[in-house]
């Protein structure tokens, strides 16, 4: 679904390049976690599936196709076809929940009625029945990034990408959302995800990928947030917390 | 629907920027004027040469008791002179150059001075004497005139020769350099226009980040996009237009064939439905000028 061959991306000449030699596939319906530190090279990877920067050499695959051979009038066709949820949520603030959703529909030309079929069935998808009518500043940050989530996915996209969906939220919402994003990628999606988080990654135990100074230095299916530590202690009681409340998500989906 | 929600983005861009697309609005409007008043000045001048070119004549002026011309030592013009001057014209050599040519008596002059003069108190001081008799000559074409000038002012009983074109061309002349100051200082208000329309689209495009980032993440296309933007300013400046238009029908309606034609009876001024030929050029200017200035501007200011 995604492939990058010998990707390399350098912004400033003069500095050590965003992304060095990168070779990577990720299958279709495959739910990959994107580790690292701040400056790895994860927001880099992710813009470059959307095109939003051109790599410096090598090619990135995008659904079989080269996205440096994508024209730029064929970029938004591209885009339809990938989601993207950020740590910031960025909801248009003086439209409901409803709206918020509806616009992702509207600006591709979604006909009104497909619009008033689609959204409520997106919204139940993850677990904000009923608050369709809401402002964003009236939920919480994790019901704020739900609606984000629908409307990365309400388009169906083959690909979600999330940029630290969680890093704004507590453990608990957090792990609330992991049961949203697992649910979409059950559901044949494809989705990558940069994170921070390591007590996420540990409890999903999904395909990581560890980038460090843009090279990928360690890429294990299953793994852990950290490939040595084992969960004991506090991050054990973490982890069981979480796993209560994933319980209770999918419940509430379900 | 896409077609309705570019509609509403546009409402909601051009209610957020009240104020930027106000001044648009004005600016558009003053320089179209400018450009509109630049137009009709030069259609006035076409109005009047077509009106006055056929009119406009030669005039061998025939001298009267007070000329005080070195052709007129003599006094006022004899009988004989007169029929001279009628047999030169008709002879061939003069001939091929003037299509026909009357005579105008004391009498007649001083009855079309009358008509033109009506409304001034100069009538009533002067007699019938005091002016001239003339051969009123149409040309063939008006720039033999110098022909003519030369075989007759040395004639006996000839006053002057004038030909009343250069009178015009002075008015005419006038006329131009008023137009030419017009469109110079529509340029200048155009240029204002266009940096003007081009702020407001930045600030437009600004404040409404968050859509387009959102717009260019869901796969909108540039279309939808950038369309909302292009067309408030266009729609910013086509009401400017349109206002310009406005105006200057108003000053055509009742300036120029209201107050001006009753002071001036024998000048033909265009007429409204003339000006109405003006606007379309002024609106396609307008739209054109702001859909090429905000295109340009968000090719830098909004990545898509």
């Amino acid at each position: 679904m995604i492939r990058f061959e010998n990707v390399t991306k350098v912004y400033d000449a003069n500095a050590r390049p965003a992304l060095d030699a990168v070779n990577l596939e990720i299958d279709r319906g495959e739910f990959t976690f994107l580790v690292g530190a701040s400056g790895s090279g994860k927001s880099t990877f992710l813009r470059l599936i959307l095109k939003e920067d051109r790599a410096t050499s090598g090619s990135v695959y995008v659904a079989g196709q080269n996205v440096a051979n994508i024209p730029s009038w064929r970029v938004p066709k591209l885009r339809r076809g990938i989601g993207v949820v950020f740590q910031d949520f960025r909801l248009l603030p003086q439209k409901n929940v409803f709206a918020n959703v509806a616009f992702a529909m509207q600006v591709i030309g979604k006909s009104r009625s497909i619009i008033r079929e689609t959204v409520p069935e997106v919204l139940k998808t993850v677990g904000l029945e009923g608050k369709e009518r809401r402002m964003p500043h009236e939920l919480s940050g994790g019901e704020q990034q739900r609606v984000a989530i629908a409307r990365a996915v309400v388009n169906r996209p083959g690909i979600l990408l999330a940029d630290e969906p969680t890093g704004n939220l507590d453990p608990i919402t957090s792990m609330g959302i992991m049961g949203v994003l697992d649910k979409i990628n059950q559901n044949g999606t494809t989705v990558v995800m940069a994170t921070h988080d390591d007590d996420i990654v540990n409890e999903m135990r999904k395909r990581v990928v560890e980038l460090r100074n843009g090279v990928v230095v360690r890429d294990e299916a299953r793994a852990l947030y950290t490939s040595m530590i084992p969960v004991v202690g506090e991050s054990r009681r973490m982890k069981d917390a979480s796993d209560a409340e994933i319980d209770r998500a999918q419940g509430v989906q379900q | 629907m896409r077609l309705a929600f570019i509609l509403g983005e546009i409402g909601s861009g051009l209610r957020r920027n009240l104020s930027m697309v106000v001044s648009v609005v004005l600016v558009t409007f003053v320089s179209l004027t400018f450009v509109g008043a630049a137009g009709m000045l030069q259609m006035q001048i076409n109005q009047m040469k077509g009106y006055w070119y056929d009119k406009v004549q030669v005039a061998i002026f025939l001298c009267n008791d007070t000329s005080a011309a070195t052709g007129c030592a003599s006094g006022k013009v004899t009988k004989e002179q007169q029929d001279n001057l009628a047999k030169m014209l008709d002879s061939p050599t003069v001939k091929q150059y003037i299509t026909d040519y009357q005579f105008e008596s004391q009498a007649d002059a001083f009855k079309h001075f009358k008509e033109q003069f009506s409304n001034s108190p100069i009538v009533d001081s002067v007699t019938q004497d005091q002016l001239p008799s003339s051969f009123r000559i149409n040309m063939k074409d008006p720039q033999k005139y110098q022909i003519i000038s030369e075989t007759f002012s040395s004639q006996p009983g000839v006053e002057t020769v004038s030909d009343q074109r250069q009178v015009l061309e002075r008015i005419f002349e006038w006329m131009n350099g008023a137009s030419v100051a017009a469109m110079v200082i529509a340029g200048v208000m155009i240029f204002c226009a266009v940096l003007l329309i081009t702020t407001t689209i930045r600030l437009s495009a600004f404040s409404r980040r968050r859509e387009t980032g959102i717009m260019r993440l869901v796969g909108a296309s540039k279309t939808v996009i950038q369309l909302p933007f292009i067309l408030e300013g266009v729609i910013a400046a086509v009401v400017g237009a349109v206002l310009a238009s406005g105006t200057l029908w108003l000053v055509a309606q009742f300036w120029l064939n209201g107050d001006l034609s009753r002071q001036f009876l024998n000048t033909p001024f265009i007429s409204s439905t003339q000006v109405l030929v003006i606007a379309p050029v002024l609106i396609a200017l307008g739209g054109g000028l702001a859909g090429i200035s905000s295109l340009l501007t968000l090719r830098r200011y909004l990545k898509v």
